[in-house]
Parts: C-alpha cells; sequence; structure tokens
C-alpha cells in the first residue's frame, strides 16, 4: 500500500490516516486497494508511477511559483498601455477579498437553491446591473468570455431568424472575437461578411439584405473610435436581421447611450474591466442580454425571482428548459459552468462604482486617454490614422514596424500598446494604446518618451 | 407544538433578522463605495467629444452604496450559501475536493495577476512555463500526446474535442460521418455538445450491470459514425469495463472514441485514457485539479489528443524553441480548428492546477483516487441496508443509490436530499443518471474524514427511519434553512429576472 503519511510527503490534503484506509478496506470488504480497483481489467489498469515532477511542500511550492512568476515583466512593475479586450483597472481591495469567502468561492452552481440563496441573489443582482448598464431588459448569468459571447449570439440570432444566412460583422469587432465565432460557426450554414470602417474609423453600414441574419458593431470598437450606433440601429430597424452589439470596454458603457436605447436585440461581450484582473487572458468575463421576448432562446443560466413555501422572497435558477441538463441535445447551448465568481467580482465592484462611481470612472478614462493622444500628436513621426472621437483607446501609426517599437520601450519597462500587424498585416506600424484611470499623467510623460526615443 | 412547528417558527424567528434586502434596496442618495483620484489630466466633456446624441445621463436605479454597506450585503448573503468548508459536500458528478489554500496565494502574485495575453512573450517567460509544464503533467497524468489549455470549461472542451474528430473526418474526405453515439448514462453537455456541431446524437443503451450495452453499440457503429461520446468512469460510478471491445467496435469502423473526463479523479495513476484506446480526452480543472467552483465558474477543460488529432488543436500552442529553450505562442497552425477562447483560456485557473499538481506528485495523486473511491465504497457498503443500490459491487468514485425504499412511504430523492440540508450536508446530485429512477448519486472525494463520514452516514440513516416514521417531515424539508423549499415552477412561469423598483412596490 503507497502511503502519503509522512511529515515530507504529499499528504497534506489528505484526510484519511493509514488507520482509517485499513479498517475502511475491512469495512468495505476487500483485502486492499489492488481489490478495491479490481474492476478496471487487468491489461487496461497503468502499473508505473506518473511521470509528473516531485512533489513539493509548501514553502517550497511557494518559492518555485515566485520564481516563475517572477519572470514575467509585469513582476518588476512594468509600465502597460495593453488593452485590447483585456483592460487594466483598478479593482477596489475588498471586491478581491469577498469573492474569496469560501462560501462564494468554493460552492457550486446553485442548483439546491436553499442552500444556495447567496450565489443566487448575486447572479440577481449581476442581471440587474448589466441589463441597466446596457440597457436590455434581461441578462443571462455569465458566459466564459467577451469572445465565445459572441459566437453564441451569433447562434442566437440564427434560432431567432429560423434559418441560416449572411452575418455582416465590423471590421471593429475584436479580431480574435472573430475567430471564435467562425470556429463556432463553421458547421453552420453561416457566411461571414466584414463590413470596413471608414476615414474616421467607424463602421460603414450598408443597406442591410434580407438574406442577412445579423449585423454586429462593436462599442467603442476595436480601435477605440465610439461608433455612430444611433445610425446603425436604424439601419437595421428597417431589416429583418438582428442587431448585436458587441462589447470589450463595457466602462465605456457608463457615458455611451445604452444599446437598449439604440434599437439592439443582443448585446454580448466582455465585463473584465469591472473586478478582475488581467490574468494573461483568463478567465473573464462574457455576458449576454437582450430583449424579454427573446428569453427562451438565451443560453447560458437564469436566476429568478420566486417565493418559498412560506411565502418569502428567494431566487432559484429558471428557464432551464433552454439548458443542456434538461433539454440535452435540444438545448439552446452546451454552456454549464460559466464564470459565476468573476461575475460576482463585476457585481460588487459595480455595485460599488453605483450612481456617481459608474460616470466617474467613464469620465476618467475618457479624460487620460484624450491627454495621451494630444500628448502623443506631439511627437514626431506619430499619426492618428483615425480622427473619430475615441474613449480609452486610439490607434497611432508610426514611422517603423509597431513590434519593433514595443521591444525597444519594453527594454525601458514600458509596453506601449498592441502591433497591430499581429492581426493584420496592412497595419504592422500601427500601435493600439489603452489609457485607464490608473495611468497617472507621468505614467502618459513616460509613454511619450519612450515612444519619441523609439520612433527618432 | 411539533416539532416541525418549532423548527418552523425558529426559523421565521431567524429568516427575519438574517433577511437581506437586495443591494438595490440598500443605501441612499449621495453615498459612495469607490472614490477615485483627482483628475490630473484635463477633464473631458463627454458631450463635448461624442455629441449630445452618443451621451447617456445617469443610470437610473444604480446602487448608492458604502463600502461598508457593500461588505456588509455580500458577506450576510455568503452566510446563505454552502461551500465545500462548510461540510462534506457529497455532490456527485462534481468532484467537490478541498481547494488549496496555498492556490489562491500563488495565483494572486503580480506576475501572474497583471499580464496582458498580448504581452511580448519574451516578458511572459513564466507563464508560457506554467503553461507548458501543466500540459506535460496533464499529458503524463492521462496518456496523451498533447493537451490544449484553451477551453474554459468542461463543456467548452467537450465542443474543443468533438470539433477536432470533425476536422479529422473532413481532412481525409470522410464527410458521410453524421452520427455521434452516446450512452444514456451520459451528461446532458454530451448530446448538446454533438447537436451543436451538427452531428446527430443517438442514444446507447446500458446493459444490466450499468455499463454500455456492447451489442447496441456494435449494431449501431458504421461508416457514418464520426465518434463515441463516452464517460468513463461512467456516471454511475463504474468502470467501462469493456473498452478493449469497445475500442475495437469503434476505430474498426474509422470512428473516434472521446472521452469525458468529468471522473477523472477515480483514476488518477491507476488508469491513463490515452493507453487504453481514448482518442480525445477532456478534464476539468475545477473537479479533479482542486480549482474553485466559484458557484459556477470560473472553470478550466483543457483537452487532450492522440496524436493523429494533433494538427488540429486550437491556436496558439505554447512550443519550446530547441535552441534556446524559450518558450513560445505558435499560431502559425494551418489545419487548427481555430480559436476557441479569446486568449489562451482561463490562465489563473492553469495557475491553480498546476500548484495543486506539484503539492501531490505520482504518489499523492495516485493517493487521491484510492481514498476518493475506499471513501464512495465504504459509503455504499454501510448505507446499502438503508437505500436501494442499483449496481450491487464495488463501485468507483462515486456511488448511485435509488430511492425505491422510500418510495413506499411517499418519500422522494429529492425530499431526501432536502433534509440533508437540515442535518448540516449539502445533497447529494439528484435524478441522475437518468437511467436510474430516483437517483441519488454521492460522490465523497477524497477530502473528507472517517469522522466526517461516519457522520454522514449516521444522517443518511437516520433519514431512511424518518421516512418510515415521520415521512411529513421529510417531505416538508428542509426545515432549518435561511428559506424553505422554492416555487420554481412559479419562477419559470411569470419570470422575474431583474429588480425593477416597481414590481417590488407591488
Amino acid at each position: 500500500m503507497s502511503t502519503t503519511n509522512d511529515p515530507h510527503g504529499p499528504g497534506r490534503y489528505q484526510p484519511l490516516g493509514p488507520d482509517d484506509r485499513r479498517e475502511m478496506l475491512d469495512v468495505v470488504g476487500v483485502e486492499g486497494f489492488e481489490d478495491l480497483f479490481a474492476s478496471i481489467p487487468e491489461g487496461l489498469r497503468y502499473g508505473g508511477e506518473l511521470p509528473v515532477e516531485e512533489a513539493l511542500s509548501e514553502p517550497e511550492l511557494l518559492r518555485h511559483l515566485e520564481e516563475l512568476a517572477s519572470r514575467n515583466g509585469p513582476a518588476s512593475g512594468m509600465l502597460s498601455f495593453l488593452g485590447a479586450g483585456c483592460s487594466p483597472h483598478f479593482v477596489p481591495t475588498h471586491v478581491d477579498a469577498l469573492i474569496q469567502r469560501q462560501e462564494f468561492m468554493t460552492a457550486y452552481t446553485p442548483y439546491q437553491a436553499e442552500i444556495s440563496q447567496g450565489t443566487l441573489q448575486a447572479i440577481f443582482e449581476f442581471q440587474t446591473l448589466v441589463s441597466m448598464l446596457t440597457g436590455m431588459e434581461v441578462c443571462n448569468a455569465s458566459m466564459y468570455d467577451g469572445a465565445s459571447a459572441i459566437a453564441e449570439a451569433v447562434l442566437m440570432a440564427r434560432r431567432l431568424m429560423r434559418r441560416g444566412g449572411r452575418v455582416l460583422w465590423s471590421e471593429g469587432l475584436h479580431p480574435a472575437y472573430r475567430e471564435v465565432a467562425e470556429t463556432y460557426a463553421k458547421y453552420l450554414d453561416i457566411e461571414f461578411e466584414v463590413l470596413p470602417l471608414d476615414k474616421s474609423g467607424r463602421t460603414l453600414i450598408p443597406v442591410v439584405d434580407d438574406d442577412v441574419i445579423a449585423l454586429i458593431v462593436q462599442q467603442p470598437n476595436f480601435f477605440g473610435v465610439v461608433e455612430d450606433l444611433r445610425s446603425a440601429g436604424n439601419v437595421v430597424a428597417d431589416a429583418p436581421a438582428k442587431f448585436i452589439v458587441a462589447v470589450t470596454e463595457p466602462v465605456a458603457w457608463g457615458l455611451t447611450v445604452p444599446a437598449g436605447e439604440v434599437g439592439a436585440d443582443i448585446v454580448a461581450g466582455e465585463l473584465q474591466s469591472f473586478g478582475n484582473g488581467q490574468n494573461y487572458g483568463g478567465p473573464l468575463v462574457g455576458f449576454m442580454a437582450t430583449r424579454m421576448e427573446y428569453v427562451r432562446n438565451l443560453p447560458g443560466r437564469l436566476s429568478g425571482q420566486t417565493v418559498d413555501a412560506e411565502g418569502r422572497r428567494g431566487f432559484a435558477l429558471t428557464l432551464a428548459t433552454r439548458e443542456q441538463h434538461i433539454r440535452r441535445a435540444k438545448a439552446t447551448s452546451n454552456i454549464c459552468t460559466n464564470t459565476a465568481l468573476c461575475a460576482l467580482a463585476t457585481c460588487i465592484h459595480l455595485s460599488s462604482l453605483g450612481r456617481q462611481g459608474i460616470r466617474e470612472l467613464a469620465l476618467q478614462n475618457l479624460s487620460k486617454a484624450t491627454y495621451a493622444r494630444t500628448r502623443l500628436a506631439e511627437v514626431s513621426g506619430i499619426e492618428f490614422p483615425f480622427d473619430a472621437p475615441c474613449f480609452n483607446e486610439f490607434v497611432v501609426r508610426l514611422p517603423v514596424p509597431a513590434g519593433d517599437v514595443v521591444d525597444a520601450c519594453a527594454a525601458n519597462g514600458v509596453v506601449p500598446g498592441v502591433p497591430l500587424g499581429r492581426f493584420d498585416e496592412v497595419r504592422e506600424n500601427e500601435l493600439l494604446v489603452c489609457v485607464t484611470e490608473i495611468h497617472t499623467r507621468d505614467d502618459i510623460e513616460r509613454l511619450a518618451k519612450v515612444l519619441a526615443e523609439a520612433c527618432s | 407544538m411539533s416539532d416541525q412547528g418549532n423548527n418552523m417558527k425558529l426559523r421565521d424567528d431567524q429568516a427575519q433578522l438574517k433577511q437581506e434586502m437586495l443591494i438595490f434596496e440598500r443605501g441612499g442618495s449621495g453615498r459612495v463605495g469607490c472614490t477615485f483620484p483627482r483628475l490630473d489630466v484635463p477633464e473631458v466633456d463627454p458631450v463635448e467629444a461624442w455629441g449630445e446624441d452618443a451621451v447617456r445621463g445617469e443610470i437610473a436605479g444604480f446602487p448608492e452604496v458604502s463600502e461598508v454597506d457593500v461588505v456588509r450585503h455580500f458577506t450576510r448573503i455568503s452566510q446563505h450559501n454552502f461551500g465545500i468548508e462548510s461540510g462534506l459536500f457529497p455532490l456527485g458528478s462534481c468532484t467537490m475536493k478541498y481547494n488549496p489554500k496555498v492556490n489562491e496565494r500563488v495565483v494572486r502574485s503580480p506576475g501572474f495577476a497583471s499580464a496582458h495575453p498580448y504581452m511580448p512573450s519574451a516578458l511572459m517567460q513564466g507563464s508560457l512555463d506554467v503553461m507548458r509544464r501543466l500540459e506535460a503533467a496533464l499529458a503524463a497524468v492521462t496518456g496523451m500526446d498533447r493537451v490544449t489549455l484553451q477551453p474554459a470549461a468542461g463543456a467548452q472542451g467537450e465542443l474543443t474535442g468533438v470539433m477536432m474528430i470533425a476536422a479529422y473526418h473532413a481532412a481525409r474526405g470522410d464527410t458521410q460521418r453524421r452520427k455521434v453515439l452516446i450512452p444514456d448514462s451520459a451528461h446532458g453537455t454530451n448530446p448538446a455538445t454533438a447537436a451543436f456541431c451538427g452531428f446527430d446524437p443517438v442514444e446507447i443503451p446500458s446493459n444490466s450491470r450499468g455499463t454500455t450495452d456492447i451489442e447496441a453499440l456494435r449494431a449501431k457503429a458504421d461508416d457514418t459514425t464520426a465518434a463515441l461520446m463516452l464517460t468513463n468512469p461512467n456516471t454511475l460510478g463504474l468502470f467501462e469495463d469493456q473498452m478493449e471491445e469497445i475500442a475495437e467496435i469503434m476505430h474498426g469502423c474509422g470512428a473516434q472514441i472521446y472521452c469525458d473526463g468529468a471522473n477523472l479523479n477515480a483514476i488518477l495513476g491507476k488508469a491513463r485514457p490515452g493507453d487504453i484506446g481514448i482518442d480525445v480526452f477532456h478534464i476539468n480543472l475545477h473537479k479533479t485539479f482542486t480549482t474553485p467552483h466559484g458557484g459556477g465558474g470560473p472553470g478550466g477543460g483543457p483537452v487532450g489528443v492522440c496524436e493523429h488529432l494533433i494538427p488540429f488543436l486550437p491556436r496558439p500552442t505554447v512550443e519550446t524553441d530547441a535552441e534556446t529553450g524559450t518558450a513560445y505562442l505558435d499560431w502559425d497552425r494551418p489545419d487548427s480548428i481555430g480559436k476557441v477562447q479569446g486568449f489562451y483560456g482561463n490562465f489563473a485557473i492553469m495557475v491553480r492546477a498546476y500548484t495543486y499538481i506539484r503539492a501531490l506528485g505520482a504518489v499523492g495523486l495516485r493517493q487521491v483516487a484510492e481514498d476518493a473511491v475506499l471513501n464512495a465504497n465504504y459509503i455504499q457498503t454501510r448505507l446499502k441496508e438503508h437505500y436501494h443500490l442499483p449496481q450491487d459491487r464495488l463501485c468507483m468514485h462515486e456511488v448511485v443509490f435509488s430511492d425505491k425504499c422510500q418510495k413506499k412511504d411517499d418519500v422522494t430523492a429529492m425530499d431526501v436530499c432536502k433534509r440533508l440540508m437540515d442535518y448540516g450536508y449539502h445533497p447529494p446530485t439528484v435524478y441522475f443518471p437518468l437511467v436510474v429512477s430516483g437517483a441519488l448519486m454521492i460522490e465523497p472525494t477524497e477530502s473528507v474524514s472517517r469522522e466526517d463520514l461516519d457522520a454522514f452516514i449516521a444522517a443518511m440513516v437516520a433519514i431512511a427511519e424518518e421516512a418510515k416514521s415521520d415521512p411529513a417531515t421529510v417531505r416538508g424539508a428542509p426545515h432549518s434553512t435561511f428559506v424553505a423549499r422554492l416555487d420554481e415552477a412559479r419562477a419559470a412561469r411569470k419570470p422575474i429576472l431583474r429588480w425593477d423598483p416597481e414590481l417590488s412596490e407591488e
């Protein structure tokens, strides 16, 4: 019998001791673990020791993981202006403290409502906050991330239209979102067509033909530009197609006119900016909001208000007949686990920001980015390919390839933006710069300085 | 007053004291929960910048609360939840094991937490190394040739796996394969995934031993079959011991075998999917590898594949430069199915899973499987006199009882579940798998001491007794929770899915 009960062994998470095991094997009526696993035929059994790295005690483990983390740039306080769907924002200390309460962090999906009221009420509040933010009637309990939320929004539009067809999407929709949606739709009767941007950086909205099932515009778009959603909404209002508004930077929604007010049928995207760190791109907080008339086609979980047997208000997962555990092959999606804990962080942060804070946060982002743009305009050699107003991101065109500039700046402790050549070769000299409330005026001056050096 | 009456009275009093309003019903005008530095740059007027038409006013109904209000609110509602540290959480198929504290500490290291996915790879060698090492560890544990870490949860892992199978058949011009065979004991995500990828799910019955009916499988498998989606150990907690025949049938007709890894905890170091004929295998990091369930995510759904499927893995993969040893992201993968997540997957979940694997090593991982299986069999042995056991033989990591004995007194599996809450436990999974009528699926995991197991068994026995002596109490349960049984039918009939100031005044 193998043993882990040794102060140098890997047994600290194992409540059973050697005596327990012996006595319990007796109760079960087997000689040893060999017999306990007898249902695995001999030929299928693994006889060796798994070829994994050696076990570490907790102090060794901490040292090892700290060493790994220290090899990342951010460990040494690198100044970063990277956004592009995973933005740097301040997370109040109490947000992370609250989500670490084991009652939230280790709980299961709230199928057993009577002992899951905490999660269910928080989801209900999340649904409400995001509905208010987007101006929609209903929001689901979260999805994996913005990219898969857009993919699922396309599939939802197809269900609502009861047919396949063309999906028109803006060049200003995040390229990774487009790639994930293409992956999801590969085996379906859907064709995607890119709508180019005009010179100002806004999407050119064409007449929407009857064979189009959805039009997707991102607000603000991937290049940071604030789109004219009202006009887009008016165009699509005359067509059968569903109007999908994508979101990668929800902070902007503290100031921009809500999607629900301009005729959106579905709003889908990302909420990581509220309450969640960047974590090298995951986990994130996807979401999808829509109109009540479409709710039975919405994928993902929903918490609904009801009463208990004694008439008190309570909450339960509801409209589960849309979901895989009930409908199996006929479900609206196969989604099961989503990102409840990240959505809780979003819920807590949004609640804390509240009526005044959400506006102040958005204003600070707009003001800092505008200032940075003004400062960079003074750097010789830097141009701006788009002239439409932005929120907290904008594109600069450099005299040399942006990838080289990033490497040069990084050597000086600054990552100035995302080189757009990684998505589109013709944008090789372009850099997407994100400036938020975490950046001080000094940070922005430093950005201007290192960019000027790298471009000269 | 009867005991039940006393219980109800107690709850009324407690509920009034503990009742927590919605965040929208708290607070008052002008309170703030977050503050900001004074702007050190000129303030921009959004109306001037964007035009009046593009700017919204204040968001009606948004909360106005202080940080203290927020902390009290969420702390109080958290107390209406049940977590793994609250007590035994024997939820079958979900592997609710202890989530080590050290995982939470390492993941918050700024080097990991503040890393942006578009940082140049040269600056991200720490994170890329974690991914490389985790992939190697998962490949070692499962015997698969390569593993993608990108899927954000198990169901997305399933989707990724089935898409890779579709791409594999398509690359061979084998496009007539429209069927995916799925045993009737499978999770709902399996048929949902197959349908999602445009396949026709075909159900395969279980045999009297609770495993896949080989003859039925043979009859359905042909050159129009793309794959079998198996779960092994299956949801009855039984090992599919006819794997060799299953592999022969499926591979013989040119189909692939996908295996749902929900139950990997049972076979760590005991059997490896890659060694027993499985082509694609997904792993739930939030089950086997102790990343928190979070009340429904975030999860992690890595997928392991055999060599012939490597070209189809989602992009990018993490590779090592042979000369320098540096890690990099390889985007140049022409046969890849594409991306399934916006970046590279749930990195912060990967860090936790890697930390856990390094805490255990080979010996620790095998002990996990042994203790988990021992605990399940101990419960099975001690409870089978009291609850009907459809498959009376050694089980793996979970045991499935039914409510057949209690039904005589009109007590259902759901009633037993709800009554368990009164004894301080989270209920088992109920009414699943579908092949057992009135199923009670118990998975204790390895994270439970003998004394806690004994106490749980005693509670289950007491409920079986109550079902005979005082069935009304069981049927009316739970009596001690914050709310009584909820009217789920009403929630669905007249859905109220958000707070509305007008509705709450009604």
